[in-house]
């Protein structure tokens, strides 16, 4: 799979938290070929097995679970005024970015709109750089109020129509990187892994609604019960208007976070993985939430050891999110080398717990 | 008529920002080329064509529709690689994060964005335009300035579409304009002669229709426009709630706007022929914008002149719609107009 036209057939397809269908048969294809089995549990999160090689009869083969959310952040239809239609945030939209964006209503059926700005011509000059409330942002659909009452009904669910574009450096920018910049990384690493065995049975998940608050991925770790979870998901990356602390190089490889959210074992490997592999990584020290699939991993069941990998995106929950290519496949690759280092015996472990034989671990 | 739709969109997806209108002459000339006598371009760049008339009428008519667009030009280079930018033409600035645009001749995609909404300090108010850079994804300061010079034109990245009623697509002002002269001038000869003049720099102060007026020197001009319709819901402490235009309601006639006055012999001319050839038409709020009437109405000692626009929403932005049928309303008006047009029409009584 070629990185930027897997990325863009990804970032194109509509997906917004809990109207997830497209964006999960559009991965159900691309995944079908490259595993063992595949199946969508009752919240729609798409779950799919690479079987591993190991074998003990004593025990069942361990399993690692790979997370990566196709949600994306979209609109949702509040009200119908003429013609014109009322909307709302689905998940974290940014209202500062709405205003000339082309996008489309999922009515009755797909209907292409505009998001409306009132021109300069009649607006007071203290008016014209004001970021407008919701109440006075408008879809138009080109349709008549007749046409529209029949089309379009209160919650229909509204996604931006943004083609990908590349920049240059192998650089992209679009919809939704955040977080199919991760579903292209997953992927690519499900084809990697296809030819190379490896001891863990291996679960690739695209989870849903992580934008509403990482639902998918509670509930999807129930189902999978993995021994431990990577999570992957993106990361602020440095821009020109922002560089603070807390922003990463875009380019310059993927992040591994590191706090309370992630299991010390985990940071340790993924770390030693990539010096092994000479993949570029910087550590993303995060004091609490991950604010990630991660988070909801951590406590499913009796509570499972996360990891996290995170891709810098610029201008993030922008319809212009800019990720570097070479971003991604690192991402993959540091995802690969990890599930193909676990062996058999592996399990997450706290540095001061005492292991059967009695040595510190 | 149906070419006016196709005209349209290699009209409305053509770069053409104020000072830069080469892309629009290039889709226009061989649209028109064997249907006219003649074509000149001037020392602005306006593009003037004669289409002789029938010889039934003595009359010098000029048509003027402006191939220039509001858009953005390169104005400096920071040392990350983005592009400074300034607005060229009337664009607020907080249309501007969340874009993609296209850079110089070669359309380099790049893309304007704000500082993550999670590390932003809220605030209800959208930055300057010196504030916003354009990212092309260059490496640094002298490659952007490789990439994209100092004055490189900038527009937005929307592509056209057509839907049932309606069509999408940026610079329908005065694109929109544009595909309807086109239309006339490649329709059977009128009685009088017709100079059709693409113009330029309507965006930044009617230049280009002032000079082609000049040289032309018409008995009356006649002005094409992509206009606003302001007819969104207002919010609740709007005082003025009348739309400036409405879409689908035909062809708005001004009375008025900032740049120049309609003569009421014109006006009434205009007015009775949409009446007579039951055409519906509106009259766009007076006072509002400004349009190449302004230009031309003032040339040498004066001249007689009228805009006929088609309403257009969201002018000015990324993306503008408007109602096919209003376009070809447009269309039959402004032909049936010209075809009913006497010397005494034009005279001052």
């Amino acid at each position: 799979l070629e990185t930027y036209d897997l990325l863009k057939s990804l970032s194109e397809t509509p997906g917004p938290a809990g109207y997830e269908d497209a964006i999960r048969q559009v991965t159900m294809a691309l995944w079908q070929p490259l595993v063992d089995d595949l199946r969508a549990d009752a919240m729609g999160n798409l779950i799919a097995i690479q079987r591993g090689t190991a074998s003990d009869d004593d025990a069942p083969r361990p399993a690692v679970m790979g997370a990566a959310h196709m949600d994306e952040i979209g609109l949702i239809v509040t009200g119908i005024e003429r013609e014109f239609l009322r909307i709302q945030s689905l998940g974290g939209m940014d209202r500062r970015v709405l205003l000339g964006l082309e996008v489309c209503v999922h009515g009755r059926q797909e209907l292409p709109g505009i998001i409306g700005s009132r021109p300069p011509h009649v607006l007071a000059r203290s008016e014209r750089d004001i970021v407008l409330p919701w109440h006075e942002i408008f879809v138009d659909v080109g349709l008549s109020p007749h046409e529209v009452e029949e089309q379009v009904r209160i919650g229909d669910h509204v996604t931006i129509s943004q083609p990908l574009h590349q920049l240059k450096h192998k650089q992209a920018a679009g919809k939704a990187m955040d977080n199919r910049a991760s579903l292209a990384a997953l992927t690519l690493a499900l084809e990697a892994l296809r030819h190379r065995s490896h001891a863990w049975d291996f679960y690739a998940v695209a989870t849903v609604q992580e934008e509403l608050g990482v639902k998918g991925a509670i509930t999807s770790a129930y189902g999978v019960n993995p021994d431990l979870a990577i999570a992957l998901d993106v990361t602020f990356a440095k821009q020109h208007n922002d560089s603070d602390p807390g922003v990463f190089d875009l380019g310059k490889g993927p992040t591994i976070g590191l706090g309370p959210n992630l299991h010390p074992w985990v940071v340790t490997r993924l770390k030693e993985v990539a010096g092994a592999e000479e993949i570029p990584t910087e550590l993303e020290p995060l004091p609490g939430s991950s604010g990630t699939d991660a988070w909801g991993i951590q406590v499913a069941r009796e509570g499972i050891p996360c990891g996290l990998i995170s891709i810098p995106v610029r201008y993030m929950h922008q319809p212009v999110e800019v990720v570097a290519l070479k971003d991604i496949e690192r991402t993959s690759r540091l995802l690969t080398a990890f599930i193909t280092s676990l062996e058999l015996g592996d399990r997450p472990r706290w540095g001061d717990e005492v292991n059967n034989t009695g040595e510190k671990a | 008529m149906n070419d006016l739709i196709t005209n349209l969109e290699a009209l409305s997806n053509a770069a053409g920002i104020s000072g830069n209108e080469g892309d629009v002459r290039q889709v226009i000339r061989p649209l028109i080329e064997n249907s006219v006598d003649d074509i000149q371009v001037d020392a602005l760049g306006n593009l003037i064509a004669y289409k002789a008339g029938t010889g039934t009428s003595e009359l010098r008519v000029l048509i003027t529709a402006h191939m220039d667009e509001v858009g953005l030009m390169v104005v400096g280079h920071n040392s990350d690689g983005t592009l400074k930018v300034d607005t060229v033409g009337g664009i607020p600035a907080r249309l501007l994060p969340g874009l993609t645009v296209y850079v110089g001749a070669e359309r380099i995609s790049g893309v304007i964005g704000l500082e993550a909404i999670h590390r932003a300090n809220r605030t209800s108010k959208a930055p300057d335009v010196s504030k916003l850079a354009v990212d092309i994804g260059a490496n640094g300061q002298s490659e952007a300035q490789e990439i994209a010079p100092l004055g490189a034109p900038v527009v937005f990245a929307t592509q056209f579409k057509a839907l049932e009623q309606s069509c999408l697509g940026k610079a329908f002002d005065d694109r929109a304009g544009c595909a309807i002269l086109i239309n006339i001038l490649r329709g059977e000869p009128l009685p009088c002669d017709i100079y059709g003049a693409f113009t330029v720099q309507e965006e930044v102060g009617l230049r280009g229709a002032r000079v082609a007026a000049y040289a032309v020197a018409p008995d009356v001009g006649i002005t094409l426009e992509g206009t606003l319709a302001d007819d969104l819901p207002k919010p609740p402490d709007d005082a003025d709630v009348s739309p400036t235009t409405e879409l689908g309601k035909g062809p708005a006639i001004t009375v008025m706007d900032r740049s120049y006055t309609t003569p009421p012999r014109l006006l009434q001319h205009v007015i009775q022929t949409a009446e007579d050839e039951a055409i519906p038409f509106q009259i766009k709020q007076p006072g509002i914008g400004g349009t190449d009437a302004g230009g031309v109405h003032q040339a040498r000692a004066g001249v007689p002149a009228i805009t006929v626009a088609v309403p257009c929403r969201y002018i000015h932005s990324p993306v503008s719609m408007l109602r096919v049928d209003d376009l070809r309303y447009t269309a039959a008006l402004v032909g049936a107009a010209i075809r009913r047009l006497t010397q005494d029409t034009l005279s001052i009584t």
